[in-house]
């Protein structure tokens, strides 16, 4: 927990931040609407004697308290996805629509490539991307559950991406949910502050550029772009927008969202940012208790 | 009985080891007709659809919107949407169907997500049979029609929804579950 210290300049009620980050979290499963509608996905799990509470900002999650999420005839069936309740939220804010080309830089397990999917009714192309086939593996197993077939798998680097094998085309939309040091998911996982070392949080700001710059290049001009962490660590967050918006044809635009937020911040450690880096969100544990988050949404403008 | 299909080898390759399975990275689309074919021994879409309609009753158009692709021999998968072909990445739409035996063999992913359009060859399970069909078992049960591959349901929240895949021979429903995909729902 030490270093979530260094954020106490910037979270308001620092010590209910701290008490939340040490709460844990219930398990939440997502509906998988290629599959079922959420009123037979309730019905199916009441019928086994399962406990399902609906998240009140988004129909589709529910939170099972009893845990075990993936042992009942349901998610057999494919109808569940067990993901952390903000991790719903940037395929929201992408807002990909039926028949759209869209790119998901750093795929893997999937849990967005298929919730993206679904949003477009399995209908355009949705291609995936991850640089570690082990996880794709898992991605791909997600999908041939979830019943995906709009969906296209590569393994690569995500910031040297080839359109190639997608006639050249450049994408409607992107999602850049980038690795990073997921400070975030210290409510899911106790352990993930315990290898936290601020050299690495430098080696992994320069992937999260390249790979931000190349989502943006890989879109069309009036597309749309968002960048989501579940890391508080401004040299990951806004640091990588102020690359952006100055490097590239991209800027950022309002982001409108379900649940309690903040902006965006300009200054951090004597480094100042481009002021329109307010217009993402940071999310903390104490504000809707959930996992911490980051997002924001970028047009491309060339 | 020679001609019955046999579930042996495919037993052992279970759809997870199927996903692994790197013999060729490249997508290749199936021709449109036999006589478009450019690659020996590759099926052809027209029989594709033949075989859903004949043996299952799934109507052609259930797939109007998808293309076919072969990658490696007799590993089908179905794409919605279109790519020029070939295509070399990892994954491409949906494992579908299995054609290097002479009885043709639709994946789980398929059966669970096109089933529902089924109307022959379907044996509809009880909870508890459905369950020992999910954890990969083989059962005797009494079933009128042909041998072979089966579209396995089950009633889950009020409708009846496609489980899988077995293969009815001998008076026996053999379970052909992959590995990854068994549970043990039996209380
Ligand atoms: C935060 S996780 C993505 C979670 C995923 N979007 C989901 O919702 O299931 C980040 C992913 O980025 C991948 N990754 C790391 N470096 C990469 C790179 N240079 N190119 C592509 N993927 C990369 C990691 O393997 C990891 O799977």
């Amino acid at each position: 927990m030490e270093v979530l210290e260094r954020y106490e300049s910037i979270v308001d009620d620092f010590e209910a931040f701290l008490a939340a980050c040490e709460r844990s979290l219930p398990s939440v499963v997502r509906v998988n609407t290629i599959k079922t509608s959420v009123d037979r996905a309730t019905e199916a799990l009441a019928a086994e004697g399962i406990t399902a509470e609906p998240i009140d900002w988004h129909d589709g999650l529910l939170a099972l308290p009893d845990g075990n999420p993936g042992s009942n005839w349901p998610y057999v069936q494919g109808w569940l996805h067990g993901q952390e309740e903000v991790s719903a939220l940037p395929p929201l804010v992408l807002d990909p629509q039926p028949g759209e080309r869209v790119w998901d830089a750093a795929a893997a397990p999937g849990s967005k490539t298929t919730q993206l999917a679904a949003l477009m009714d399995d209908d355009g192309m949705v291609v995936a991307t991850d640089n570690n086939l082990g996880r794709l593996s898992a991605l791909r197993s997600n999908a041939e559950r979830l019943g995906v077939t709009n969906l296209a798998v590569t393994n690569e680097d995500a910031r040297n991406h080839s359109l190639k094998p997608f006639d050249g085309r450049e994408y409607d939309r992107a999602l850049v949910d980038v690795p990073c040091s997921c400070e975030g998911t210290i409510r899911k996982n106790p352990d993930a502050l315990a290898e936290w070392t601020f050299e690495h949080v430098q080696g992994i700001a320069g992937v999260q550029k390249g790979i931000l710059r190349r989502a943006i290049e890989a879109t069309r001009e009036g597309g749309t772009v968002v960048y989501s962490t579940c890391t508080f660590a401004p040299e990951e967050n806004e640091a990588i927008l102020d690359d952006a918006v100055e490097e590239t044809d991209a800027r950022l635009v309002d982001v409108d969202l379900p649940l309690d937020s903040r902006p965006g911040i300009t200054e951090w450690e004597g480094d100042t940012f481009d002021p329109s880096v307010r217009k993402a969100r940071r999310i903390y544990p104490h504000f809707n208790d959930t996992g911490g988050f980051f997002v924001a949404k970028l047009e491309v403008t060339a | 009985m020679t001609d019955q299909p046999s579930d042996s080898d495919d037993k052992l390759r279970n759809d997870d080891e199927q996903l692994r399975d790197n013999d060729g990275q490249r997508f290749g689309r199936l021709p449109a007709t036999e006589g478009d074919r450019e690659v020996a021994g590759r099926p052809s879409r027209e029989a594709v659809l033949d075989f859903w309609t004949d043996r299952f009753g799934v109507p052609a158009d259930t797939f109007a919107d998808y293309t076919f692709w072969e990658r490696g021999s007799g590993k089908i998968w179905a794409f919605r949407g279109e790519l020029p072909s070939p295509v070399e990445i990892e994954a491409l739409g949906m494992t579908f169907l299995r054609t290097r035996q002479e009885h043709w063999k639709p994946t789980l992913s398929a059966i669970q997500r096109f089933g529902d359009a089924a109307s022959d060859n379907v044996i509809d399970l009880t909870r508890e049979q459905a369950q020992t069909f999910l954890a990969g078992e083989d059962q005797e049960l009494a079933w009128d029609g042909d041998w072979g591959y089966l579209i396995v349901t089950h009633e889950l929240a009020g409708e009846r929804e496609p489980l899988g895949v077995g293969l009815y021979v001998y008076d026996e429903l053999r379970s052909q579950v992959p590995k990854g995909r068994r549970r043990d729902l039996r209380d």
